[in-house]
Order: C-alpha cells, then sequence, then structure tokens
C-alpha cells in the first residue's frame, strides 16, 4: 500500500508524454490518418486475391472495423449472460 | 552404447536428480539438460529405434521424422526459455517438475507406437499439476484436481481406444486413422480433450492462470500443443477438423474480450489459436499441414512470450487483473517492450512470427475453396490482434496509471523474454530459413505485396475499432468478476444435482430405517405381549408348556399321518 501512495506521488511529480490527453489524442488521430493511407494504397498496388471479393476496395479495412465492433458488442451481451461475482464458485 | 534412446529420457532424469543439487550447481544443471537434450536430438538419426515386444506387440519408442522433430526442438527451445526464466526461483519443485513435464511431452512426440504415447500421455498430465499446485493456495490446489481428473480421464480413452485399435487392426502402430471403428474415435476425443476442443476446453482456462508465473509457461507450451502434434500424426485430412476448427478459433475471442484476468485472457487466445491449428490439419493438403505445424512452432514462442510478460508482472505486482493494472511501462519498460513483440506476434504483423506461419493456413483454406472457415478466421484474426495484440499490453502497460511502482522485471526473465522476442522476429523476418524445417516442402512467398497490403489494413482498423470504441465508452469496462464457461456445467449443475440426489438417498434411508425400526419393534411387542409375566405362554409351569407343544406335535404328526393317506 504504501509503495502505491509513494507511486501515485512520482505519478504526479513526473509526468510522461502518454500521460497527457492531447498527446494520445494525437495518437488517435495519427492511428486514422495511417488507417485511410492504407486503404488509399488500393489504387497504388492491385490486391491479386485467391477470393475474388477480398479484391473489392477496402475489404480489408472495413472487415477488421466492422468485425472488431461486432465482437465488442456481441460480448457485452454475452457478459449480461454470463458474469458472476468473483467469488461464485467459491460460496 | 547406443545413443538412440528417447530424448525424453534426458530430460526427466534431468528433472529428477534436481532436487539433490543446490546452489550454482542446481543452476548449471537447469541451463545444461536442455541443452545436452537438444544436441542428443540433433544427433538421432531419422527412423524408428529402440524396439521392444510387449505382450505380442512391438513398440518403438523413438520414431525421428520431419514432424516429430521440429516439435522437438521447438519444444526443447521453450524448456530452454522455461529454465532461464525460472533461474531466480529457488522453487526446485516446479524447476523439477517442469523438467518431467517438457521430457514426457517430447517422449509422447517421438512415440512411435500407442502404448508409449498412452505413458508420456498420462505423465505429461501428472507431472504438470504439480506446476498448478505449486502456487499453494486453495483454489489452485482444487483447480488442479479439476485439470488433473480432466486429464487422467483423457489417458484413459486414449487407452481404451488403442485397445479396441489393436484388435481391429493387430498393430498398435500411431499412425494415421480413420474415425470409423469405436476405437479411433475414442482416440480422436483423448486428443480432444488434450487440444482443447470446444466443450472440452475448460480445463485450459480454469487452471492455467492459477498457477504460478513460472508455471504458466510451461503449463502454456507442452499439453495443447501435444494434442495438435497427435492430431497432426492420426488425423491429417479429417474433415470435421475444418468445422470444429472453426469454431475453436472464434468462441473464445468473446470470451477474451470481457476477461479480467489477463492471463486468463491469454488461455482464450491459446484456444483461439490452437483453433487456426486444428482447420489447417482437417484441411489436410501438404501446405495445411506445414501451416498447422509452423504456426504451432511460432505459437509456442510467442505464447511463452506473453505469458512471461504477464508473469513478471504478475511477480513484481502481486496481481494480472486488468481491473488492477495500468501504465506499468513507465516502472517496467522492457516488459512492457517485450509484450508488445509478443503482441505483434500473435497479431500477425509483417515482419513476426504469426504472419508467415499463420498465412500458410490461410492460403491452404482458399486454396481448397473454403471460404466460409477463411472468412472465420479472418475475423478470428482481427479478433485476436484486439484482444491478445491490444488489451493485454492496453490494460496492463498502458491505459489509466494504477500507480503501481515497482522495479522492473529480474534480470533472468528479460533474458528469457528477449530471446524469445528474438525468435519471433526473426522467424518473421526470414521465413524459408524457419519453412526448411517444415514437413514438407514449402514453395510459398508470404511477403507479396498485396499481402502485407491487405494484412496492415486488417490490423490497423482492427485497432481502430478498439480506440474508436475505447473513446466512446463503448468498450466493455475491466470488472471484477467471473465468466461461466462450460464449466459451470461440472461445478455447479453437476454438483447441486449430486447434492440432490444425495439427499433423496439419505432421506429413502432414512425411511427404510424407520420401517425397519418400527417392524422390529412391532415383533419385540408381540413377543413381550405373550411371554411377559401375564402373558399367554408365561402363566403357566414351564412342564405345562411342554406338554403343550408335545401335544401339538403329536397333533401335527396325526395330520400328516392321515394326509399319507388322502393323497
Amino acid at each position: 500500500m504504501l509503495e502505491r501512495i509513494k507511486g501515485i506521488l512520482i505519478m504526479i511529480k513526473k509526468k510522461y508524454w502518454l500521460d497527457k490527453k492531447e498527446n494520445i489524442t494525437k495518437i488517435y488521430i495519427g492511428l486514422w490518418t495511417l488507417g485511410i493511407l492504407l486503404i488509399l494504397g488500393d489504387f497504388v498496388i492491385h490486391r491479386h486475391e485467391d477470393y475474388k471479393t477480398a479484391e473489392m476496395f477496402g475489404f480489408y479495412g472495413a472487415y477488421g472495423f466492422v468485425g472488431c465492433v461486432i465482437l465488442v458488442l456481441v460480448a457485452k451481451v454475452l457478459r449480461k449472460i454470463v458474469m458472476r461475482n468473483e467469488d461464485y464458485y467459491d460460496t | 552404447m547406443t545413443l538412440n534412446f528417447p530424448t525424453a529420457f534426458i530430460l526427466i532424469l534431468g528433472g529428477l536428480i534436481l532436487p539433490f543439487f543446490s546452489g550454482s550447481l542446481r543452476k548449471l544443471c537447469l541451463i545444461f539438460i536442455p541443452v545436452i537434450a537438444f544436441v542428443h536430438l540433433l544427433i538421432l538419426p531419422t527412423g524408428l529405434h529402440g524396439e521392444l515386444q510387449f505382450i505380442g506387440y512391438t513398440l518403438s519408442s523413438v520414431r525421428v521424422d520431419k514432424l516429430s522433430q521440429i516439435f522437438g526442438y521447438v519444444f526443447l527451445i521453450a524448456a530452454f526459455l522455461n529454465a532461464i526464466y525460472a533461474w531466480h526461483s529457488d522453487d526446485v519443485l516446479q524447476q523439477s517438475a517442469t523438467f518431467v513435464y517438457a521430457g514426457s511431452a517430447i517422449g509422447a512426440v517421438f512415440a512411435g507406437d500407442l502404448i508409449t504415447l498412452f505413458i508420456f500421455w498420462e505423465l505429461t498430465a501428472i507431472s504438470s499439476v504439480i506446476l498448478i499446485w505449486a502456487r499453494r493456495t486453495d483454489r489452485a490446489y482444487k483447480s488442479g484436481m479439476r485439470y488433473l481428473i480432466t486429464h487422467i480421464l483423457s489417458g484413459m480413452l486414449l487407452l481404451i481406444g488403442a485397445i479396441f485399435y489393436s484388435k481391429s487392426q493387430g498393430s498398435i502402430e500411431f499412425t494415421s486413422m480413420s474415425l470409423d471403428q469405436p476405437g479411433v474415435i475414442l482416440i480422436f476425443i483423448a486428443f480432444g480433450v488434450k487440444s482443447a476442443f470446444p466443450l472440452l476446453h475448460n480445463w485450459l482456462h480454469d487452471a492455467y492462470p492459477e498457477s504460478t508465473e513460472i508455471g504458466t509457461v510451461a503449463l502454456s507450451v507442452f499439453s495443447t500443443k501435444l494434442g495438435i502434434y497427435a492430431l497432426a500424426r492420426g488425423f491429417a485430412g479429417t474433415e470435421i477438423l475444418i468445422f470444429i476448427g472453426a469454431v475453436m478459433a472464434t468462441f473464445p475471442i468473446f470470451y477474451a474480450v470481457i476477461e479480467n484476468d489477463l492471463r486468463r485472457v491469454l488461455t482464450y487466445s491459446l484456444n483461439n489459436q490452437l483453433g487456426f491449428m486444428v482447420v489447417g490439419i482437417g484441411i489436410g493438403t501438404e501446405l495445411a499441414i506445414n501451416g498447422a505445424v509452423a504456426h504451432a512452432f511460432a505459437h509456442i514462442l510467442y505464447k511463452s512470450l506473453l505469458f512471461m510478460s504477464m508473469g513478471a508482472v504478475l511477480f513484481r505486482v502481486g496481481t494480472v487483473n486488468g481491473s488492477d493494472l495500468g501504465g506499468l511501462y513507465k516502472s517496467m519498460p522492457w516488459t512492457a517492450f517485450f509484450c508488445i513483440i509478443g503482441a505483434a506476434s500473435i497479431s500477425a504483423f509483417p515482419l513476426f512470427s504469426g504472419f508467415v506461419a499463420k498465412s500458410l493456413i490461410m492460403s491452404a483454406a482458399l486454396y481448397q475453396d473454403h471460404v466460409l472457415v477463411w472468412l472465420v478466421l479472418l475475423f478470428a484474426s482481427a479478433g485476436v490482434f484486439h484482444h491478445a495484440g491490444i488489451k493485454i499490453p492496453f490494460f496492463a502497460f498502458f491505459a489509466h496509471d494504477s500507480g503501481f511502482r515497482c522495479k522492473e522485471a529480474p534480470l533472468n526473465m528479460l533474458i528469457a523474454m528477449s530471446i524469445a522476442a528474438t525468435i519471433c522476429v526473426g522467424i518473421g523476418c526470414f521465413p524459408n530459413l524457419f519453412y526448411m524445417l517444415l514437413p514438407y516442402p514449402v514453395s510459398y512467398e508470404p511477403y507479396t505485396s498485396s499481402h502485407v497490403l491487405s494484412q496492415l489494413q486488417l490490423l490497423v482498423f482492427s485497432a481502430l475499432a478498439f480506440a474508436f470504441l475505447m473513446r466512446t465508452g463503448v468498450y466493455p469496462p475491466e470488472l471484477k468478476s467471473v465468466n461461466l464457461d462450460s464449466d459451470w456445467l461440472y461445478r455447479v449443475f453437476l454438483k447441486n444435482l449430486t447434492l440432490k440426489f444425495q439427499q433423496h438417498i439419505f432421506q429413502l434411508y432414512d425411511q427404510a430405517c424407520h420401517k425397519l425400526k418400527g417392524g422390529f419393534w412391532g415383533l419385540c411387542k408381540k413377543i413381550h405381549r405373550h411371554h411377559q409375566p401375564t402373558g399367554l405362554l408365561a402363566r403357566n409351569w414351564p412342564t405345562s408348556n411342554m406338554v403343550l407343544w408335545v401335544a401339538l406335535m403329536l397333533a401335527s404328526y396325526l395330520i400328516i399321518y392321515f394326509l399319507q393317506f388322502a393323497v
């Protein structure tokens, strides 16, 4: 506990680059820029795919994004069904 | 003296003598035992060795071919990394158990027949449970017990299956089998338990996260990949495996998203990665088998790396719950760095091992026109990056600052992690060298511009989905909780059923006792009525009583005498 309080004190004193909120936003915007550039890459490189539908513009980006959003939304529903208290099996 | 004995013996014997050494001698043994075993494996010539006769069957304890060799190599590399990772520890029990466990897994991989396989199969179960119990908590004890029962049962199924199989085939050789007889089906289920098939999987998520920081690393390597090896050897091209693998690759990732214990999250992603391998084995073409084996090899290393980094966090902070952690990159920058390399490898970023291994399976699926399976695997690939690639490093090392300030991981742990990380990057950068180890010749180029671009698009947009959901507050927060899985069936439902059944049995027993008691007392009362001092039979002198009985006897004699004539 004492260690943790000490840590919190150091935390207040010493600021890291990632501690600033605006820097997080910078990373977020940077990531979107990278994503958009990669999608635009479809114009530069013609992707040869064994599965022809995947040659569609932006297929992988859309699949990854939508897939992960669905994953999280379904997981949230799953949580409502399966989540129990930490000591569920002990009592 | 011939050197063609099982490599397993070196490790098992090493593990058993380890407790007799102490201090720096033991530490030396820790490093040298896997090295000696590795050298032994290198000089073992291909073919069958160590043959002996047993109840009319020929057993061959060592079968060296490309499939067993590659698993042997990676198991030994993992055992070596484990030894370095456990260098700081004084718990000889764990170090010793790890060697016996690694040795028995290698013994099973090189087993040429089902009996030898069974012996080493059970030995892995017994030695690995020690690693779970080494946590020395009540939870770990109970969890280990459930783990042991499951694995011993798997061994029993294997044995019964082998007996049936040998009766029908007249041979006990462990080779390719087809699922058309009961014995083989039992063997298939036994392999399925070890490979954590859906609904047979729960021992993995139940037991592994309960082990120590060292134990879980070792556990993550051997048992499940032994299952994968056994499937690759026995059931390559069995179509049902494609379906099983696809389910395996998807359903655990939903659990991984909502799980709080980060080592448990890793077990879910372990299960998901096993799914990819099982699909590869199910497809069964040379490319697909190569993919499954390559994926197993790469997976062992990056999964060890991820478990090592979480183990280091557990060792320093005392918890790996996502809800408690955050901001640890400030205290443990090197651990964070290695964790990210492991995360990049499991997520199959170009230049990392997962990319060159997983691609083989994905391409093999498309070459055989399994488009739906390919789409499922693509979703699972995005999902694994989402939960293992981002969630693990993010909640442990970044996210909100938890205020924990601890020391960096011990040097030996960092060395083990750095070696694992180097191999992960090495495989990713020099795939052709890696492909040379695979069982079949490979003519596959993972680094085409379209492949790299498509993979980067998939991954960056999965990361964007995570960032977007985090910033909009949709992403489920890390909460202290347990999530019910198929183990609920036996830990709650069957337990309650048994308790109810027991209650009924006790009730029936009580009722029966009550009735018997009532009957007995009734009888006593009747006897008492006639024999009490005023009773009918006690009122006269014994001589009068005797006269009565004699009269009765004579009368009955008379009746019988007359009856004789009547008949």
